[in-house]
């Protein structure tokens, strides 16, 4: 019997670039033409002024440990204990995510730590970007 | 007094809280509505206006047997119920009712004719947080806090001193579910939720209800109950995704909500001799009392640590041993208007003498949506 799986997204046409991204080895964010401010989560217009002209952009994947706890109780798909993190990302928005190839403990998780990012194929339409500490 | 105040009249829980495996959601509904009306002596027929989370005032309303004029559905979670007694007034204030209702009942233990809740994958928190390993609220609610520690130099310590001192309150109240005392050493080795979050700082999970009945001031007089005076309202919503909150050391709602309700009620932090904070999980009352100003930014640990919110301290919190001791059906903000109608009453297990000025300050969801009501039990 195979493992069950996580929790899987299931796009929308607003974000279905972010998805076709991660599938594609990139982290997609979104920028107002107007204002200039970068922005996650996906949608065809900006919360900071309300223009619809914004324009999709291939993230750095660079980032760091903004804050995160290590969750002990069983969940499909996951081994406990691991880490739920969020990101800082270099271009500004945050998103949550997992860290990968890093000892889920307080003291190999240090907030502020630089991390890049990583694609984990979950099925034919859904990569996931999660993180790892970044390799120089 | 202004012309069109407003005032609680009715306040009553469940006539039990913990267990309750013998009563559905919508009993518990009903159970607190009765007992709110026979405590200012109204029956279904008298009410004109109802407000619910959770259910629907449509279930409501017909379960109870009423016919009202104006109802509010407002759910953003716990702190729905502020936000209802905060529309209720500006209801009542310009005649769409005379006589509202809010209703709570939640079987969160023993699930009981409850609600399915999931999360939609096609949803924002379904696409950019599930996939990540969350569970509720546990794995939530406490993403924020490290970044809070970091920032501020806080301790596990610290944060383990807010469940010690709810429990000192407990202990002072017969219907709390958890009244042994507890110590700081009790609460960092029990077992680990989240880290940093072990057991004792998170919420319990129990059955209950309550219900609240607001009407005019100017009829409050004719009621067989002490009125408790609404003096000023607030509310606010940030986001559904706790990863997305501008400030992983401050509540955005709660910065808007408390400050609305403060001015509104035309006092300051040093006029309150009461104060309930929503208390799902133990950092929830240090966010509180930075964010509504009771104390500068990163000292809110520190002032708890050094008993000013504990019993005999200057600022009485969480008098009812709150989430943490009391009781937690999943929606809790009711139960922390209740022991704030209840210490302006004078009818309190833990009664803060002389106490004229109650807030009362919910959260919902995961820091994603706010309410707090200013009480008094003297007339504005």
């Amino acid at each position: 019997m195979p493992e069950p799986s996580r929790a899987l997204p299931q796009p929308t046409p607003e974000t279905q670039h972010f998805w076709d991204g991660t599938r594609e080895g990139e982290l997609r964010l979104q920028r107002c033409d107007g204002c200039g401010k970068a922005y996650f989560p996906p949608r065809p217009f900006c919360a900071s002024c309300g223009s619809r002209k914004v324009s999709v952009f291939k993230a750095s994947g660079k980032g760091t440990l903004w804050s995160y706890v290590i969750h002990h109780r069983p969940v499909a798909g996951f081994t406990p204990p691991y880490a739920i993190a969020v990101v800082q990302l270099a271009e500004g928005p945050r998103m949550m995510s997992n860290i990968v190839e890093c000892a889920q403990t307080p003291e190999a998780l240090q907030l502020d730590m630089p991390l890049e990012v990583v694609f984990e194929k979950q099925n034919d339409s859904i990569t996931l970007p999660l993180f790892r500490p970044a390799k120089g | 007094m202004r012309q069109k105040a407003v005032a609680v009249v009715g306040a009553a829980e469940t006539t039990q809280l913990g267990v309750i495996p013998d009563m559905s959601q919508i009993q518990l509904h009903a159970d607190a509505a009765l007992n709110a009306m026979a405590d200012c002596g109204l029956r279904p027929k008298d009410i004109d206006g109802v407000a619910t989370a959770g259910e629907t005032p449509v279930q409501i309303a017909h379960y109870l047997g009423i016919t009202p004029k104006w109802v509010d559905g407002t759910s953003v979670g716990g702190c729905s119920f502020m936000i209802h007694v905060r529309h209720a007034a500006a209801a009542i204030e310009a005649g769409l009712a005379h006589t509202v209702l809010i209703t709570h009942g939640e079987s969160g233990r023993s699930r009981v004719g409850t609600i399915p809740r999931s999360v939609p994958p096609s949803s924002l928190q379904g696409q950019f947080e599930q996939p990540y390993g969350p569970m509720g609220p546990p794995s939530l609610f406490t993403v924020p806090v490290l970044r809070y520690m970091k920032t501020y130099g806080v301790t596990e310590e610290q944060i383990a001193q807010v469940c010690v001192v709810q429990r000192e309150w407990a202990g002072k109240n017969p219907r709390a579910t958890f009244r042994n005392p507890i110590t700081t050493a009790d609460v960092l080795n029990s077992r680990m939720i989240a880290y940093p979050f072990r057991l004792l700082m998170c919420c319990l999970v129990t059955d209950g209800g309550g219900a609240l009945i607001l009407t005019s001031a100017e009829r409050a007089k004719d009621f067989p109950t002490k009125p408790v005076y609404i003096l000023g309202t607030g509310e606010s919503v940030e986001t559904p995704m706790v990863s997305q909150m501008e400030d992983f050391t401050s509540s955005r709602a709660f910065r808007v909500a408390g400050p609305t309700a403060f001015q509104q009620a035309g006092i300051s932090v040093k006029d309150v001799d009461h104060l309930m904070i929503y208390d799902a999980f133990a950092h929830l009352p240090i966010y509180g009392l930075e964010d509504l100003g009771f104390v500068p930014r990163g000292e809110a640990a520190r002032f708890i640590a050094e008993r000013n919110t504990a019993p005999g301290g200057r600022l009485p919190l969480n008098t009812n041993g709150g989430g943490l001791s009391y009781m937690h059906s999943g929606m809790y903000g009711m139960y922390a208007l209740q022991e704030s109608v209840r210490q302006m009453r004078g009818i309190a297990p833990a009664q803060i003498e002389g106490a004229k000025i109650s807030v009362c300050h919910g959260v919902g969801g995961m820091f994603a949506a706010s309410g707090t009501i200013i009480f008094s039990n003297e007339a504005p």
